[in-house]
């Protein structure tokens, strides 16, 4: 992977899901540590591209390069290699094992990532400086991740998905059980981390308020054509 | 942080679950380690029914027939040996002891052995333990008997009592020899063999309480009175089997042809242990079915383990995504899940070992004195350790099933949970 490379290029790919929706991406790029709000109503595919691009959802056709590499091209055991050392990734929510402590959830992609871990160095050290950039203090760091409130849980998780400086970071509307303020405070925290990190983020979200933050925002409908909706 | 380490975080996050698991499946262990246990202390029990005796002497018979009536006094001897053929045997130069056995009647049930009172110092079980009594000694008057602890038990009698000796082996209704009362003079300590089973009496008492008899009716008229039995010569004319200790067991198949050559009559010298063995061997059946019964026990607790994982994993399938969203590959996932069953299994196996001791410990005393069972209780053996690994392996097996729906379902999920 080079710097030079794109953050994200899709072309011409195609991936429906068993029970009947399908979604098609005729192209779509994004720079190196470019940020993008990819806005669609619920229900549209969101979700089902960035399963896409985290290389969990396999394209029947197309490329979906991630950092240069086509992960449609490779297979299963490299694609969770391929993840594990490129993407982070926080989900909209329940993002943290509950019984480990917060610090425990930030080092999880260590245990998988061997690049990662190199990376990261220290990773006590790492997840701890993480955490406190954005917010999480050492003592509550130690704390289980359930008795967390969900604003620190989403923050516990971005993190996670920051720790080991991944190339790109996936974002499936993580802001959306915050209220306008904590949303607001939690994409600054995480803007400025992925400048740290030089990571660049595709975050899904339903919420155009949320636009401000970021480089560029892409309506689905203007890359993707979906069929088979599901009444949802 | 390790795998096993993140297995055992979220089993402890399961773990009233998982406790039930663990018990379930020591439980079952401990079940089939104690059948196994009582199998084998059963089988050793009953092997050493009689020992220390190194051939038993009877009319020509079978082994196995010899051997039940003379030591398990189940059936009749067709025939008994004369007293001529007894005493013949007894001044064999190779002979270091005998004891006879005159049997045919029986008190309320109980067989009577007409013996020597070296009946109770010669008679072995269960790796050389002789008899002891609980209560008084060896009969020592001809009207003297000595119950095994079962008849004194069932009975109620105590030393000193009268009892009454009824010809014939049946149970009641039959011709009471009840002129000539015994007093109850000794009462052995359990053995868990036959012996708890028997009144003994002297030779000579078996002849005393027959002379007035003929062909198993008493003479009408004739009643001798108490004294002059006494008087009278109450040599045995027959004996039905005899229990023979050899100088040196080298002679003793050198013994056993000359018992089973006699000329003056046909006669069968047999082998305890070796016939004990085939006898074993004829009712063996049930002690291996009890075998398959346990066994089947243990797999039914596997069953459960995978029921519960399977349901668990429901609940699951969030720690799954979020593993698999942060680079654990599908075989993490299902190795993840295979550690958690084969800990699980290890556990239970361990508990039920250790319930198994505490069992055994327990009950081994009420076993040996309710049940003449007598247990050993040893480290655990070979045989324990295979049936744990069984155990922890089938554990794993089980483990897959789980594991291979938590795979595939991993995929099919993707990032996003959808109930
Ligand atoms: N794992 C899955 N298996 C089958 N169908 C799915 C799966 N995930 C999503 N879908 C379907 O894909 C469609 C789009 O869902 P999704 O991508 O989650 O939308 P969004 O994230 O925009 O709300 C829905 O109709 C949904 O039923
Ligand atoms: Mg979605």
């Amino acid at each position: 992977m080079s710097d030079a490379a794109p953050a994200l290029r899709i072309r011409d790919a195609a991936f429906s899901w068993e029970g009947g929706f399908g979604i098609e991406i005729d192209a779509f790029e994004m720079a190196p540590r470019e940020r993008v709000l990819l806005l669609g109503p619920s229900g549209g595919g969101k979700s089902t591209l960035l399963n896409l691009v985290a290389g969990i959802a396999r394209p029947s056709r197309g490329a979906v390069e991630v950092m240069g590499t086509d992960i449609a091209a490779l297979r299963g055991g490299r694609v969770d290699r391929f993840r594990a050392d490129t993407l982070g990734i926080v989900f909209q929510m329940f993002n943290l094992l509950p019984w480990l402590s917060a610090l425990d959830n930030v080092r999880v992609p260590l245990r998988f990532s061997p690049a990662r871990r190199r990376r990261a160095g220290d990773g006590t050290a790492a997840a701890l400086r993480l955490l406190a950039a954005l917010g999480i203090d050492a003592a509550l760091a130690r704390q289980s991740a359930g008795t967390l409130s969900v604003g620190q849980q989403q923050r516990v998780a971005a993190a996670r998905a920051l720790i080991g400086r991944p190339g790109i970071v996936l974002a499936d509307e993580p802001t959306s059980a915050l209220d306008r303020a904590n949303a607001r405070a939690f994409l600054d925290l995480l803007g400025a981390e992925l400048a740290a990190a030089g990571a660049a983020l595709l975050m899904v979200s339903h919420d155009e308020s949320l636009a401000g933050a970021f480089d560029r925002t892409v309506r689905l409908d203007a890359i993707a054509r979906v069929a088979g909706r599901a009444a949802a | 942080m390790s795998l096993i380490r993140l297995a055992l975080l979220s089993l402890w996050n399961r773990r009233l679950t998982a406790a039930l698991t663990v018990v379930g499946i020591a439980l079952s262990v401990t079940l089939f380690l104690a059948v196994e246990t009582l199998r084998t202390g059963a089988r050793a029990s009953f092997a050493s029914t009689i020992s220390g005796t190194d051939l038993i002497v009877g009319a020509r018979a079978g082994d196995v027939q010899l051997l039940l009536y003379s030591v398990f006094r189940i059936g009749d001897a067709t025939n008994n040996i004369t007293w001529e053929s007894y005493r013949d045997i007894a001044a064999r130069e190779e002979v270091a002891w005998i004891v006879p056995l005159s049997l045919g009647d029986s008190h309320r049930g109980y067989r009577v052995v007409g013996t020597t009172t070296d009946f109770f110092a010669r008679y072995r079980y269960r790796r050389d333990t002789g008899l002891r009594f609980a209560a008084g000694g060896p009969f020592d008057d001809l009207f003297d008997t000595v119950v095994g602890a079962e008849v004194a038990e069932a009975l109620g009698y105590a030393l000193g009592d009268r009892i009454v000796v009824s010809h014939g082996a049946g149970r009641g209704g039959l011709a009471a020899h009840d002129d000539r009362p015994f007093r109850v003079a000794g009462i052995l300590a359990r053995t868990g063999t036959p012996v708890d089973r028997a009144v003994h009496v002297s030779l000579e008492a078996i002849e005393a309480i027959h002379v007035d008899w003929q062909g198993g009716a008493r003479v009408e008229g004739l009643s001798i009175p108490v004294e002059r039995v006494r008087n009278l010569d109450l040599t045995p004319r027959t004996v039905t089997a005899a229990l023979v200790g050899l100088k040196s067991r080298i002679a003793t198949f050198r013994f056993q042809r000359f018992v089973n050559g006699y000329a003056e009559e046909p006669l069968t010298a047999i082998l305890p242990g070796a016939a004990l063995s085939r006898l074993w061997s004829l009712v063996g059946v049930a002690e291996r079915a009890l075998a398959a019964v346990s066994l089947m026990v243990v797999a039914t607790a596997l069953l459960g383990m995978v029921a519960t994982l399977l349901a668990s994993l429901e609940a699951r399938r969030r720690e799954m995504a979020i593993l698999r969203a942060n680079g654990a590959s599908p075989r993490t996932v299902m190795a993840l899940l295979t550690a958690e069953s084969g800990l699980l299994a290890l556990a239970g196996a361990f508990l039920g070992l250790g319930l198994l001791y505490g069992v055994l410990f327990a009950l081994r005393p009420l076993l040996d004195a309710r049940f003449g069972l007598y247990v050993e209780i040893g480290a655990p053996g070979i045989r324990d350790g295979v049936i744990l690994a069984a155990v922890v392996g089938a554990g794993v097996l089980a483990g897959l099933i789980p594991a291979w729906r938590a795979y595939r379902r991993s995929l099919a999920d993707g990032m996003s949970i959808r109930s």
